[in-house]
């Protein structure tokens, strides 16, 4: 691409990164349409989890497929509280060898929607043991403000529930948060199709992170495709800045010289 | 007498990912191995009663009875 059209880079705890999608590696049909799904994706930032080993398999070997090739950022998924989501982070550090942290406190089961007080309380506490944390939250300006006060490395905010696919349901919310929130502002949940994401970078976002719409796709590398695509057009768009809504037509042909009878 | 005899006939026990096991004085690296995980592999993590033991200290951290142990790997995760 011409280097005069090129979007910007996304700039996290001072690491930059060429893709705006963060993408999970849940749900797909199987491992290899789950590995071109990524790869087709461009993303750069690979989400992951960290469960128990079975002691009867061993398990899979996901890290020394996707180690050194992603920048893995481990999640905090399942957890209902601060505990147990400081120690998942901490494990995650361990295995991974990483710093960086998808904090997730969830607060119910049927929505997935974050418990708000725990979540502050397990991100204050991660930072202040170093971590580079990257909070899910609901599209709450109060919420995000305090998160970045507090010294997460970005926001979250969902735009409708974790695998709802129902797209950008708060675009007015997210614009505040975009206003007054200096760090970068990634959308986490909620994206069901190419066009929710490239709304989202136009109104300022920063990011997407999504896994569901990829996974849940009937041709998950294609829609990986659309995804990336769209997450550059969204992005140019906004850079380039969009024109005003205007009730009535503005004639994009100029008048003057047309025939007159 | 008889009662303290009886204590010491307890099986002493330590718990990994939920489930007892019988306590034998292991060190981590030794219950890695026993659960079939190569201790060289990447990804994995462990945290003995709440707390991350590093890797680095899995050979010389020795369980105790009781003791819960959470051994942890990688996953796919959204």
């Amino acid at each position: 691409m011409d280097a005069k059209v090129r979007t910007d880079t996304l700039t996290i705890a001072g690491r930059s990164f060429g893709s705006r999608l963060m993408i999970g590696t849940s749900r797909y049909p199987n491992q290899q349409v789950m590995l071109d799904a990524v790869e087709a994706s461009g993303a750069e930032i690979v989400t992951v989890a960290v469960r128990r080993v079975s002691l009867e398999s061993g398990g899979e070997g996901l890290f020394d497929m996707l180690a050194g090739k992603y920048w893995l950022l481990p999640n905090t998924a399942g957890c209902f509280t601060a505990r147990d989501a400081v120690l998942t982070a901490e494990l995650a550090r361990e295995a991974l060898q990483t710093d960086w942290i998808k904090l997730e406190v969830i607060g119910d089961d049927e929505t997935l929607f974050p418990d708000v007080e725990q979540l502050l309380r397990a991100a204050d506490e991660l930072v202040k043991k170093g971590f580079v944390v990257l909070p899910y939250c609901n599209d709450d300006p109060i919420t995000c403000k305090k998160l970045e006060d507090l010294g997460c490395a970005a926001v979250m905010p969902l735009a409708a529930p974790i695998g709802s696919g129902m797209g950008i349901r708060n675009p007015y919310n997210l614009r505040i948060i975009r206003h007054q929130c200096s760090v970068p502002v990634i959308v986490d949940a909620g994206v069901g199709t190419a066009s929710d994401a490239a709304i989202a970078l136009e109104l300022g976002c920063d990011g997407i992170l999504l896994n569901s719409a990829v996974a849940g796709a009937r041709d998950p590398v294609k829609m990986a495709r659309a995804m990336r695509l769209a997450i550059e057009a969204g992005r140019l768009a906004f850079e380039a800045g969009r024109i005003p809504r205007k009730l009535y037509a503005t004639a994009s042909t100029p008048i003057e010289g047309a025939i007159e009878l | 007498m008889s009662q303290a005899m009886g204590e010491t006939h307890v099986k002493q026990t330590i718990t990994v990912n939920g489930k007892r096991q019988p306590w034998s004085g292991q060190s981590v690296r030794a219950l890695l191995v026993d659960a079939g995980i190569a201790p060289e592999r990447g990804g994995v993590a462990v945290a003995l009663n709440g707390a991350v033991v590093p890797r680095g200290e899995w050979d010389s951290t020795a369980v105790r009875p009781d003791d819960k142990i959470e051994i942890v790997h990688i996953v796919r995760g959204g």
